[in-house]
């Protein structure tokens, strides 16, 4: 991991500017939001979980988080087929905050196009991104 | 990921006013506060974008208090003009919990107390409000409501009688320049008329807010008033750390607590030491807490709950309509609110908890047939109860405590039923 401000990234994964990673493995991508969307978002007190089956496009809304003082709407990084989901947000919705890369992952996609990936920043690229917006508030 | 403010997309136009219409004592927009914060997320609507660009970027006013809670690690935001802290390093989750269990320092100095001074500031006031400020005892306040000439509200406000002849009454600061401008064009005629009443906006002065269990015996080390014999909505002027304060037994989290008005240059000093008093257990405290613990409490925040169309009646503060009052009338609207007294308000604001995401304010309330009955107008998740809270106002029949509705949250119904306010008990100081 790498650190910025205290705040994590993970150095394989890809990231969309909108503050999703996206964790690529063969055909299948795990998503979630990074730890310096959670840290901005607070306390996690619900996330809105896409359908298994549903079919989700780069760039488009798939699920919403919510914390103690916002709502989120969340996007998709890739495009594709949603075969998985975090059931445990159900009852821990925290643990997106505990473990925005781990145990908070949100749903998992059937990657329609790899080329897809590309649009997709890497760690050090999303780590400046993330300083660069900082700094200008 | 987009962060919006809670409010719904359709509605950035009314979150943009709200910024700067949110009432200031009582805490705010929370959630356009919350957007504020998490601006730099959000990329998905433009509009919304260049909308909370230009409200974040603009001139805020500062209280005395802003390098104290930038040290202590206060997170700025804009609100109502001012730039305060939406909270410190504590999860909102944790200030808002900790309130109940130990306390918290808030810094309320945003909002605008002023004094109405002459023998005749009684019957001026009462043009303005629903209150008995005649049957007052002196030192003691109440809530109340400012009313427009429809019954609407204006603003809602604590008013304290010092004595006979100067009332104290702290407004909300984005209420601040309607309430100034209301009351004094009603002043300039009053005075013409040959009545004696002058105002003396507080503008020399902070305003704290310490709340919680802890209040009471934290705030004793500092004062030699004995405040065993201050009882909730009760006033005195007395000298707190060295200084000569306000204090009214009051607040907006529903625990015990006080208000304390202190000269502008002993503010930091007196928080620094109602924080040393408590060995760290009273925390300072941002509006994020603020509001879960007023949404806990059952309490209104103008411009969510209340708003200029909105009679007293119709947001269940009856009870803050003075009994002579209710018989003589006399104030801005009675004819209105009198009627409504009599026949019963069409809509009502009621409190709800309910299942799924936490509603929040413009969500719709259907009822089981999914009929449309209402609209939330606050809404959270409870940091103290752990599942969602709501209040909005329904068509009078649907109102009654334990009516089951369906609560929309991005175009999917969630179960919901009618809750008693307050949903956390009240734990007010009162004569036993």
């Amino acid at each position: 991991m790498h650190f910025l401000n205290s705040l994590a990234v993970v150095k394989d994964f890809k990231y969309a500017e909108s503050h999703e990673w996206v964790k690529v493995d063969g055909k299948t991508a795990t998503v979630g939001i990074t730890d310096h969307a959670q840290d901005h978002l607070g306390d996690v007190v619900y996330v809105e979980l896409p359908e298994v089956g549903a079919a989700v496009n780069q760039g488009s809304g798939f699920g919403a988080v919510e914390s103690v003082k916002a709502t989120s709407d969340i996007y998709s990084p890739v495009s594709g087929d949603v075969v998985e989901v975090n059931e445990e947000l159900n009852n821990t919705p925290g643990l997106v905050n505990s473990s925005p890369y781990e145990k908070g992952w949100i749903m998992k996609v059937e990657i329609k196009d790899d080329s897809e990936l590309k649009n997709l920043k890497s760690s050090d690229e999303y780590a400046k991104f993330c300083e660069e917006e900082d700094a200008k508030h | 990921m987009a962060v919006s403010p809670v409010v719904s997309k359709s509605s950035y136009d009314c979150c943009f006013d709200q910024i700067y219409s949110v009432k200031k004592m009582r805490g705010g927009g929370l959630w356009q506060l919350g957007q504020s914060i998490t601006r730099r997320l959000a990329q998905a609507d433009k509009k919304a974008v260049g909308r909370r660009y230009f409200a974040s970027e603009a001139e805020q006013k500062k209280t005395v208090l802003y390098d104290f809670h930038v040290a202590n690690g206060g997170k700025m935001v804009p609100f109502a003009g001012w730039s305060m802290p939406i909270q410190y390093k504590d999860s909102i989750m944790e200030s808002t919990v900790n309130c109940r269990q130990n306390g918290s320092l808030f810094d309320v100095s945003h909002m605008c107390g002023l004094s109405l001074k002459g023998k005749d500031c009684v019957p001026f006031l009462e043009k303005l409000v629903i209150a008995d400020v005649a049957a007052l005892a002196p030192g003691t306040g109440t809530l109340t409501v400012f009313t427009n000439e429809k019954g609407g509200a204006i603003d809602d406000s604590v008013i304290t009688k010092v004595t006979d002849d100067h009332i104290y009454i702290v407004v909300n600061a984005g209420c601040r320049d309607k309430d100034l401008a209301h009351i004094e064009a009603h002043m300039k005629s009053f005075k013409a008329k040959g009545g004696d009443v002058s105002w003396n906006i507080h503008d020399e002065r902070s305003l704290l807010a310490l709340q919680g269990p802890l209040a009471a015996p934290v705030l004793q080390h500092l004062t030699k008033e004995d405040l065993s014999k201050v009882y909730f909505g009760e006033f005195r002027i007395t000298d707190i750390n060295g200084a000569r304060c306000f204090i009214t037994r009051t607040g907006y989290t529903g625990e015990d607590g006080f208000e304390i008005s202190v000269p502008s240059e002993n503010a930091v000093d007196l928080a620094k030491a109602i924080l040393e008093k408590s060995e760290g257990k009273v925390r300072l405290t941002g509006l994020g807490a603020r509001d879960s613990l007023r949404l806990e409490a059952g309490l209104c925040l103008y411009g969510n709950d209340m708003e200029q169309h909105t009679t007293p009646v119709e947001a269940g503060l009856n009870w803050a309509i003075g009994k002579r009052r209710k018989a003589e009338g006399g104030f801005l609207g009675a004819e209105v609110i009198l009627k409504q007294l009599a026949e019963g308000p069409k809509v009502r604001l009621v409190g709800f908890t309910s299942t799924g995401p936490p509603p929040r304010s413009h969500s719709e309330i259907q009822d089981e047939k999914g009929t449309t009955i209402g609209e939330i107008t606050s809404g959270g998740f409870s940091p103290c109860l752990k599942k969602n809270i709501a209040m909005g106002y329904v068509k009078s029949g649907s109102h009654k405590t334990g009516t089951k509705a369906k609560i929309l949250v991005r175009g999917k119904a969630y179960d919901g039923v009618v809750t008693k306010k307050p949903f956390v008990p009240t734990k007010y100081y009162k004569p036993s």
